[in-house]
């Protein structure tokens, strides 16, 4: 498919949450700017909120932006707020994310989160004022090669050099964003492209002769997984992100039911499969579950759907998984045999692949199906012997893990939950139960500090029905804080729970462990309440609360959620010595999985 | 390590050759050679890229570029079943002394010349990596006063075009 129009692409896309706006009725071509033309495709193409901030160049967009009322435009303070909320509304309802920027530092402050959206096929759309053409290339006033500058981070991205090109680029941007394999995708605009007259009609008939995504999966390798899974005695569902970008969340489950095998849900795919399902056996990774990094490690047959081998999830990848053929199944073909050489490459959508398989498994169990009891009495026993847990501090002060369980027993599944990145985050994973699909959301690939508060405000805007929490560290949370006031102002009544540790947690964890002890640069000073999180937070027009001890965790976070009206700000002030496990150290293989500091499952096993 | 000659048809826009260049030093792959130049279709391009990759990293290479947007179509085209060449222009000094060997030597490769001065003859000459390496070789003790050398293009055999063939 190389000409799909726009009405063709929202019919590829169905939206879970609320069905998209019926295009406008439209008619003959009209004389419009770029600008106009540029905020009428945005509407024709169902974007409901841009994330921007107006500035030099943009500044034409902005004009007939005001006067729409089919997109909302959210003034954000820094654009990377910006684009992490595009991020979290994407990642929050399966649409597009788009944010608005205008040239030079406009535009380079939206490269860390196209990058970030870029390791996590986000599908975000980006829309950057330029300098006018005349001027392009002779470092003109607030002038950057954005194009250039994105290329590595974007999927795809362009400079639109005359205003009757607008409908169509932003067309190709939504299609390429959302399709395939999604991305980020950029769109720069010169001032004077957005100020032109040009003839506007829609739809454009979009142009893209070198863009064929795969999602129909090929029946031979389906039959050899197929004959794979009825003859595999310790196979694992290893379960990426795909498997939420391909809305395969139900297929997953009936096929897991179907095979018996257990499930691994990767940190982008937390909430694929139900946490409560008796097959799920935890995340898998640096920071996984004993079970499912041991699962992984004595597998026979690696069913994995939608991941793609992060070196975070193997590990040392010599040592990863040495008894397990591996069948592979993604939607972008340079993800198989990327990092481990797949047995069975599948190019596909999940969804598809998944469909296709629950046929061909289910000719295959016709004649036998294996027996998988001894596998489950293994995994039962990794399970039970090595759960996931903590210790209290002993320093007596508040536990971090004890916060944020608390957070998701008393919020509960039908929430959404985003973090930062570092130990927060890792806990955020392990001690919340997600039991839906996109409700977790954080940043996986690239890590970006400072994720959680503008991935929040994005994702309320987008699920305003449900109650989203950031959980966010006091060291990210510095980092972006300052979209609170774009939630205040805005009224997106976000909650925030900052895990106040005092210090770059994640990092000095690792000078404990790595570095003799020796804390270079972590201690943020956030323990003597510079800055003081609750003034902060009432300084940014939101509601202030402090939990200090144990006791009054559940009665603090009942409060947050009573408050409606406003954003609310938990500063949890945590004992700074608490450390994330289980462990696979970097570089290590994992097979040396520590289950708490010194202890070391698979060591001491003898199991095969 | 071999190297692979692959064909690449790209869209005719700004920007491309930038992409796959980025492409490549990015996932750590180099470069031997690159031609880029006009194809009978004025919307479309074509690189001939030579790069020397093993088999597995080769395949990567190659659903990387299919990746870019506007990457239309890959062949690797086997040397055994393409027609290979370069172009060489190379200075050689040359006064009364030793022109005619180096003319003996022009003769032999069946390269020609295309400029002479009292002092140099410019040399252009066709072919293979091979051929154009052994040239340069015997020129050599005239004394190479400069040269320029273009990247490999290349065509498969046979009736076939590219678009028809199977792709990567």
């Amino acid at each position: 498919m190389t000409t799909a129009t726009p009405r063709e692409m929202s019919r590829q896309m169905p939206n879970p949450t609320s069905p998209p706006k019926p295009a406008p009725p439209l008619g003959a071509p009209v004389r419009l700017t770029g600008a106009q033309a540029l905020v009428r495709s945005l509407e024709a193409l169902g974007c409901e909120a841009v994330f921007g901030i107006p500035g030099g160049t943009i500044l034409p967009a902005y004009d007939p932006l005001l006067d729409s009322v089919r997109v909302r435009h959210v003034l954000v303070r820094h654009e990377q707020g910006a684009g992490h909320a595009a991020t979290g509304y994407a990642q929050a309802t399966g649409r597009v994310g788009v944010c608005m920027a205008t040239s030079g530092p406009g535009a380079t402050n939206l490269v860390t989160p196209l990058a970030d959206a870029y390791m996590d096929s986000v599908p975000v759309v980006a829309i950057t004022g330029q300098q006018t053409r005349a001027l392009i290339g002779t470092d003109a006033f607030q002038e950057a090669d954005i194009t250039g500058i994105t290329m590595p981070v974007t999927k795809h991205n362009m400079l639109v050099k005359d205003a009757a090109e607008i409908p169509r680029a932003t067309a190709e941007a939504f299609h390429l964003a959302a399709t395939g394999r999604p991305g980020p995708v950029l769109v720069d605009i010169p001032k004077d492209v957005l100020q032109d007259l040009m003839s506007f009609a829609w739809p454009p008939e979009m142009q893209l002769p070198g863009y064929r995504p795969i999602t129909r999966p090929h029946g031979k390798q389906i039959r050899e997984a197929a004959r794979l899974i009825a003859t595999s005695h310790r196979p694992v569902l290893y379960v990426g992100g795909g498997v939420i970008k391909a809305r395969a969340s139900r297929g997953l489950r009936e096929l897991a039911e179907l095979t018996g095998a257990p499930v691994v849900t990767t940190l982008m795919a937390r909430g694929a499969f139900p946490d409560s399902h008796p097959q799920h056996v935890g995340m898998p990774g640096m920071h996984g579950t004993v079970a499912a990094v041991a699962a992984m490690q004595r597998s026979d047959l690696l069913v994995t759907l939608g991941a793609r081998f992060d070196d975070r999830v193997t590990g040392q990848l010599s040592s990863f998984a040495p008894y397990a053929a591996v069948v592979h199944a993604d939607i972008d073909p340079a993800e198989i045999s990327k990092n481990r050489r797949a047995d069975v490459p599948i190019v596909g959508d999940c969804a598809e692949v998944i469909s296709e398989l629950m046929t061909a498994v289910r000719a295959e169990f016709e004649s036998a199906r294996p027996d998988l009891a001894a596998w489950w009495q293994q995994l039962r026993y990794w399970q039970q012997t090595f759960p996931l847990g903590y210790d209290r501090p002993s320093d007596g002060m508040l536990s971090p893990q004890f916060a944020i369980e608390r957070i998701g027993a008393l919020v509960g599944p039908d929430a959404i939950y985003t973090a930062g990145v570092g130990q927060h985050q890792m806990w955020a994973a392990q001690f919340i139960r997600y039991e839906r699909p996109r409700s977790w959301i954080n940043s996986g690939g690239l890590g970006t500090m400072g994720f959680a508060v503008p991935a929040a405000m994005g994702a309320k805007l987008g699920r305003p029905d449900l109650p989203v929490w950031a959980i966010d560290g006091d060291g990210s949370f510095q980092m972006t804080n300052q979209e609170l006031a774009t939630c205040a102002v805005e009224n997106i009544p976000i909650k925030v729970a900052v895990i106040n540790n005092g210090s770059l947690g994640m990092v000095r964890q690792w000078q404990t462990l790595f570095y003799s002890q020796r804390y270079s640069q972590t201690d943020l000073g956030t323990h003597s309440r510079i800055p003081d999180f609750v003034k902060l937070a009432e300084a940014l027009g939101c509601v202030g609360l402090r939990c200090e001890a144990e006791p009054d965790v559940d009665r603090v976070i009942e409060q947050a959620m009573e408050i409606d009206n406003r954003p609310v700000v938990i500063d949890f002030v945590v004992g700074k010595d608490a450390q994330v496990w289980p462990m696979v150290a970097a570089g290590t293989g994992n097979d040396h999985i520590m289950a708490a500091r010194g202890i070391r499952p698979l060591f001491t096993e003898d199991e095969l | 390590m071999t190297k692979h000659t692959m064909s690449v048809l790209v869209e005719n826009k700004p920007g491309v050759l930038a992409r796959v260049a980025g492409l490549f030093s990015r996932r750590g792959f180099n470069i031997h050679s690159l031609a880029v130049g006009p194809t009978e279709n004025p919307g479309v391009s074509r690189m001939t890229i030579v790069v020397a990759v093993d088999e597995l990293p080769l395949e990567q290479v190659t659903k990387q570029l299919n990746k870019l947007i506007n990457v239309i179509k890959i062949v690797e085209l086997d040397p055994m079943v393409a027609v290979q060449r370069e172009l060489l222009l190379v200075k050689v000094r040359a006064d009364t002394t030793v022109r005619s060997e180096v003319l003996e030597t022009v003769e032999l490769f069946r390269a020609k010349v295309v400029d002479v001065s009292p002092e140099a003859l410019t040399v252009e000459a066709t072919g293979t990596d091979d051929k154009l390496s052994a040239l340069l070789r015997m020129l050599e003790p005239f004394g190479i006063r400069e040269m320029v050398q273009s990247g490999m293009v290349a065509l498969g055999r046979g009736p076939r075009s590219i678009t028809t063939g199977s792709s990567r």
